[in-house]
């Protein structure tokens, strides 16, 4: 019933049209960009300190040109891939027993508590000692930091399932795995994709992480090389792409959710 | 086709969050003729849910227990299907979809379920066989929720307050409807209410449970001939049975 609820608000809430949601993000970008080209002008910082845009983009080029960009894009991109992944399928595996089982739920719960009030960073370290410089330590990194949020939702979502519905489904005589797959997966798709969007975004971070502490590629390995031979642009080169990517898993993770969860806002 | 239920000392205790046991229900007596239409009323709390839930088998009895044609309930039964006062039906299915369930789960062909599904509509009175439960009023969401219960083709019905959260008007369209539909096929029916005017209305009978733990006080046959019209509820007969209803509930 709640849940229903929640749908009509989500359906009565009335929206803006598509195309001025969309002028209003790029007149945010744009105005960041004059306010950064202004800075500039005003001579405020010297040029190693906050590189003209225009420069920046001019080093965008000559990366992509060298093929220095995509190697490291490439590697970071693989690595983030993967770890989201294990990181993905471990969590929703452990969630749903977890979410099924109290008893699991006081076994392990201290130690996934303990673990995630951990910071990357400090144990990002560790990682690389224990699985070397290459990519397996960006993998396992950017695994553990999608692991947990991903863990909790998958445990809320299979347990948000309504008792009545349940009731229901062992007065019809289902099978543990008809009301699994028929009930508890479904239900459980909101919160899933929800803690899904948050992760890809994560999983990004855990891989820069990694690349960070010691890496022979990737973007995070480029933005220390750049920083240490005062070449600015190419650090903005590599944050911008960065954030590039982030956004644009976000907006994937965003078309699946539309398509996945078409009953949620059909009119 | 319909079943004979008969409770006999009946019990329920529940474990508390505490631990010590609740006595929610009994020790309660009661038989009910096959196709006969019986109204449970009584306080909140007074087991009236968990008297359902056991004849569903879905809660097992503490002592004594619920017999369906003499063959006791431990489990649920396919005989049996059961109607809450929330619609309770999957946001993500169609109406038809929502409606077929129950031969999905006994693993029916998509094609006939369908056509089952399909079949039963215009008695719902429903014509959105594509809709999704968002789109449909609380009224339209429970004819659905009855459609899940008849295309079972059910011996008995269980309905714990199936009209509860609807309008005075729509519940009143939906129960005469339901009446219909029952005279017609003349399941067990089982009906939880809290509406004294429904319950007269409706039944052959209705049964008073006192406040927890639940026990029968008054057993009041409604002979009022069917069918019934709504004009029915303003004779005294009408009015003499309601306030028997009334005053055993006010003992309670
Ligand atoms: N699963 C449960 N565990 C523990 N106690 C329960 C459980 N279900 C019901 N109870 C308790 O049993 C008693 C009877 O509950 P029940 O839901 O059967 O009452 P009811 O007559 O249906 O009430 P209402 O008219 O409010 O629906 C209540 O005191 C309730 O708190
Ligand atoms: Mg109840």
């Amino acid at each position: 019933m709640q849940a229903v609820k929640n749908l009509q608000s989500v359906q009565m809430r009335p929206r803006k049209p598509a195309f001025r949601r969309a002028w209003l993000s790029w007149i945010g970008i744009v105005s960041v960009i004059a306010l950064w080209q202004i800075v500039v002008w005003l001579r405020v910082y010297p040029e190693f300190i906050i590189p003209p845009p225009i420069s920046v983009v001019e080093r965008f080029w000559e990366a992509l040109a060298d093929g220095t960009l995509w190697l490291h894009t490439s590697t970071t991109v693989s690595q983030m891939l993967a770890g989201l992944l294990f990181g993905v399928v471990s969590a929703v595996i452990l969630g749903t027993l977890i979410g099924k089982s109290r008893a699991l739920e006081a076994l392990l719960s201290p130690l996934i508590v303990a673990v995630q009030s951990t910071p990357v960073v400090a144990y990002a370290p560790l990682l690389v000692i224990w699985f070397g410089s290459g990519p397996t330590s960006k993998i396992v990194t950017s695994a553990l930091i999608v692991f947990f949020p991903m863990l909790l939702n998958t445990m809320i979502g299979i347990r948000s399932v309504p008792v009545m519905m349940h009731d229901l489904m062992r007065s019809l005589h289902a099978t543990r795995w008809q009301t699994f797959r028929m009930v508890e997966v479904p239900y459980a798709l909101p919160v899933l994709l929800g803690g899904l969007k948050v992760s890809a975004t994560l999983a990004v971070i855990g891989a820069v992480v990694g690349e960070f502490v010691m890496a022979d590629a990737g973007l995070g390995r480029l933005i220390n090389q750049a920083r240490f031979s005062f070449d600015t642009p190419l650090v903005l080169v590599a944050v911008i792409t960065l954030a590039a990517i982030a956004r644009f898993m976000y907006g994937m993770i965003s078309v699946l959710e539309r398509r996945l969860l078409f009953w949620q806002r059909r009119q | 086709m319909s079943a004979e239920i008969a409770a006999r000392n009946l019990t329920v205790s529940y474990q508390a969050v505490d631990g010590r046991g609740l006595h929610a229900l009994g020790p309660i007596n009661f038989t009910i003729q096959p196709g006969e239409f019986v109204s449970f009323v009584g306080p909140s709390g007074s087991g009236k849910s968990t008297l359902i839930r056991v004849v569903a088998g879905l809660v097992n009895p503490t002592e004594g227990g619920v017999w369906l044609d003499e063959t006791p309930v431990t489990a649920p039964s396919p005989r049996v299907a059961l109607m809450f006062q929330e619609a309770n039906l999957l946001p993500w299915r169609t109406v038809t979809d929502n409606i077929a369930l129950p031969l999905e789960l006994a693993g029916v062909a998509k094609k006939e379920r369908t056509a089952a599904a399909l079949a039963l509509l215009p008695r719902l009175g429903l014509d959105c066989p594509t809709s999704y439960p968002a789109e449909l009023s609380g009224g339209m969401a429970q004819r659905v929720a009855l459609g899940r219960v008849l295309i079972q083709k059910p011996d008995v019905l269980l309905l714990d307050e199936p009209f509860g959260a609807l309008d005075a008007l729509t519940r009143e369209r939906l129960s005469q409807d339901l009446i219909h539909m029952w005279e017609h096929d003349r399941q067990t029916v089982m009906m939880v209410t809290h509406d004294i005017h429904e319950a007269v209305m409706l039944s052959d009978r209705i049964i008073v449970l006192s406040r927890r733990p639940g026990q029968v006080i008054a057993d009041i046959r409604v002979s009022i001939p069917r069918p019934r019209a709504q004009e029915d509820a303003y004779s005294t007969a009408f009015g003499d049975i309601a306030l028997l209803v009334r005053s055993a509930i006010e003992r309670a």
